[in-house]
């Protein structure tokens, strides 16, 4: 499946270049791009299609070593993207999503490690989703872009890594989806990745989430301007697309989250209008993140990305998580935080415990925490020590090639 | 230099057997197993701090509570389970030993002996609660909430039916005990090792 790296692969736009200018800050950053399963080659999908050519947009930190033994990569969830720290311009006022975690001296350290992080195909930010051209037809894919799954977004990974000469993965990191893509990685590439750090997943998607992402998908196709996926040039399902990303950002809060930060205060106003204006500072809040968000994703993305959630399932065709599991030699930290409702701590205990079932190297932890699921991008000091010192004591077990003591 | 409790209970396992150690702390005792015995260990830990300091180290551990039992932990998955100086702390300490023997093929137990001669005294003399180097806290802020002595264990392991494979005592963490005659006077610590009776 992995092509010979290079001579399939061509590099689009410019070389990042990584800038240590304030101190922990990844620095100025660029996002590449580049494409991979170029005919002849072509992706093939668990669901039985074929992908190719696929745009890569990634971006990377630090330095590769001459080893080439200190990569670690970042997946990165539903609504992320390949901007994953630093800046893309000294004057950005963000910066990438997991900033707190990645840079020089911090968690994933720049200055010792090379960090990778490539958008999501199926996604909207730069790789190949339904929003790209096809080539075949020279139209937006729109629905007759292929449903794909982890295990097709992690290949798509593989290409990269081998386009970037990583033979073997010091460490894969990431949550929710993120999670999931580290869990396949370690199941169906664990000779190419040493250390795993999965958060805030399920070894399979659990029924209510499957819930959320129905009634998500329902607002997006109930949008009269869905028109079945072929919006691209017309008017785009935003009402759709907001009220997806509404609930959603519901099942990333929680109950004391919700309390703390809104209570049932109202918005710039003393009392009730008796009108269904967003009279709560709840309403208007979730009203301008579904809006803001309909700016930067693509309607037929969601639906892509929320079936490859729904789809993973690292039980298909094992007996057991303990029996798909026997074979993985990846050293695994599995963390869960105690208020995300969306994937509650039993979900990474059940991880954990099939792999100790067989006494594989793994330890669980759990974050004290009221942020819900969305506690993985913000409780960095909570999660920082104990990701440290598992990269850490990780590395010194860690043998790239053949030969090395371990 | 190294506890003298953590030499005995280290003798006491076997080579290239697998051990889980339930309140692990830092996880020096694990530590020790892996290094001498070539163990494959995996310790289970209440406290953030330690669990991270357990994760430096480069060991298995589980963020947990031992009071909630180990029902993820199937029948005899473990060859030995280790309880160190932490049956004392548990709200439920006789349910954990059953989880104990239910999980582990042979069950180490350590703990502080209450019957001590220094903690009748204490009592006996004073009429205060004991505060000893093995029990350090007043009794108003102590996580040691189910002390026992000697006896009170071997009666525990008659009521759960579990066969006491050995028995073993020290007067202090640093140095070895002859055997001592009258254990539930002279030790200070006590390790028991228990199993399921055949």
């Amino acid at each position: 499946m992995t092509e010979k790296r290079h001579e399939t692969t061509k590099e689009i736009g410019d070389v990042a270049t990584t800038l240590g200018d304030d101190t922990g800050s990844a620095g100025i950053v660029r996002t590449k791009k580049v494409t991979v399963a170029e005919p002849p080659a072509v992706l093939e999908l668990e669901g039985g299609g074929r992908l190719g050519p696929i745009t890569l947009a990634y971006e990377t930190f630090g330095t590769l070593s001459a080893e080439r033994d200190n990569a670690i990569l970042v997946c990165h969830a539903l609504s992320g993207d390949a901007h994953v720290a630093g800046r893309h311009s000294a004057n950005d006022k963000g910066a990438g999503w997991w900033d707190m975690l990645i840079g020089p001296g911090k968690a994933l350290d720049t200055d010792k490690h090379f960090v990778v992080c490539a958008n999501l195909i199926g996604g909207c930010s730069g790789s190949t989703g339904p929003a790209s051209i096809d080539p075949t037809t020279t139209r937006p894919y729109g629905t007759t872009f292929p449903v794909i799954t982890v295990a097709d977004i992690v290949n798509s990974q593989v290409l990269l890594l081998d386009y970037l000469g990583i033979d073997k993965l010091l460490a894969a990191i990431g949550g929710s989806l993120g999670g999931m893509q580290v869990l396949e990685w370690a199941l169906s590439h664990g000779d190419r990745l040493h250390l795993a750090i999965a958060m805030a997943c399920a070894a399979r998607q659990p029924t209510q989430a499957i819930a959320f992402n129905e009634v998500g998908r329902q607002a997006i196709m109930a949008d009269p301007n869905w028109r079945g996926g072929q919006y691209y040039g017309g008017p785009l399902p935003t009402k759709g697309l907001a009220v997806a990303r509404m609930l959603g950002h519901i099942t990333y809060l929680s109950d004391e989250a919700m309390q703390e930060k809104f209570g049932r205060r109202l918005r710039d106003i003393h009392d009730y209008s008796f009108t269904f204006r967003a009279d709560f500072e709840v309403e208007s809040y979730l009203r301008h993140q579904g809006l803001s968000f309909t700016d930067r994703f693509d309607a037929n993305s969601y639906l892509y990305i929320t079936r490859a959630l729904d789809y993973f399932d690292l039980t298909k065709g094992h007996k057991s998580l303990v029996d798909a599991f026997r074979n993985v030699p990846t050293r695994f930290l599995v963390m869960a935080f105690s208020s995300d409702w969306l994937h509650p701590p039993y979900q990474l205990k059940e991880i954990a415990s099939a792999l100790r079932a067989t006494h594989k190297h793994v330890s669980y932890y759990e974050v004290a925490s009221h942020y819900g699921h969305d506690a993985f991008l913000l409780e960095r000091e909570k999660m920082e020590g104990v990701i440290a010192a598992f990269l850490a004591s990780g590395a010194r077990t860690y043998c790239p090639r053949e030969g090395c003591a371990a | 230099m190294r506890r003298f409790d953590y030499k005995l209970i280290e003798d006491l396992v076997p080579e290239g057997a697998t051990v889980l150690d339930l309140g692990c702390g830092d996880g020096e005792l694990l530590a020790g197993l892996i290094a001498e015995k070539h163990v494959r260990g995996s310790g289970v830990e209440i406290s953030q701090e330690a669990v991270e300091a357990c994760v430096a180290k480069g060991l298995s551990v589980f963020h947990g509570d031992l009071d909630e039992g180990l029902a993820d932990y199937a029948d005899g998955s473990f060859d030995v389970v280790i309880l160190s100086l932490s049956l004392q702390q548990l709200r439920r300490p006789q349910m954990v030993v059953r989880e104990m023997v239910r999980v582990g093929k042979l069950a180490i137990v350590s703990f502080p002996n209450f019957a001590h001669w220094a903690v009748r005294g204490a009592l006996l003399v004073h009429g205060r609660m004991p505060i000893s180097r093995e029990l350090p806290y007043q009794w108003y802020d102590t996580p040691n909430i189910h002390l026992c002595t000697v006896k009170d264990f071997r009666a525990l392991c008659r009521r759960e039916r579990l066969c006491i494979e050995s028995e073993l005592y020290l007067r202090s963490f640093e140095r070895p005990s002859p055997r001592l005659r009258q254990p539930n006077v002279t030790a200070r610590i006590a390790i028991f090792t228990v199993a399921r009776c055949p």
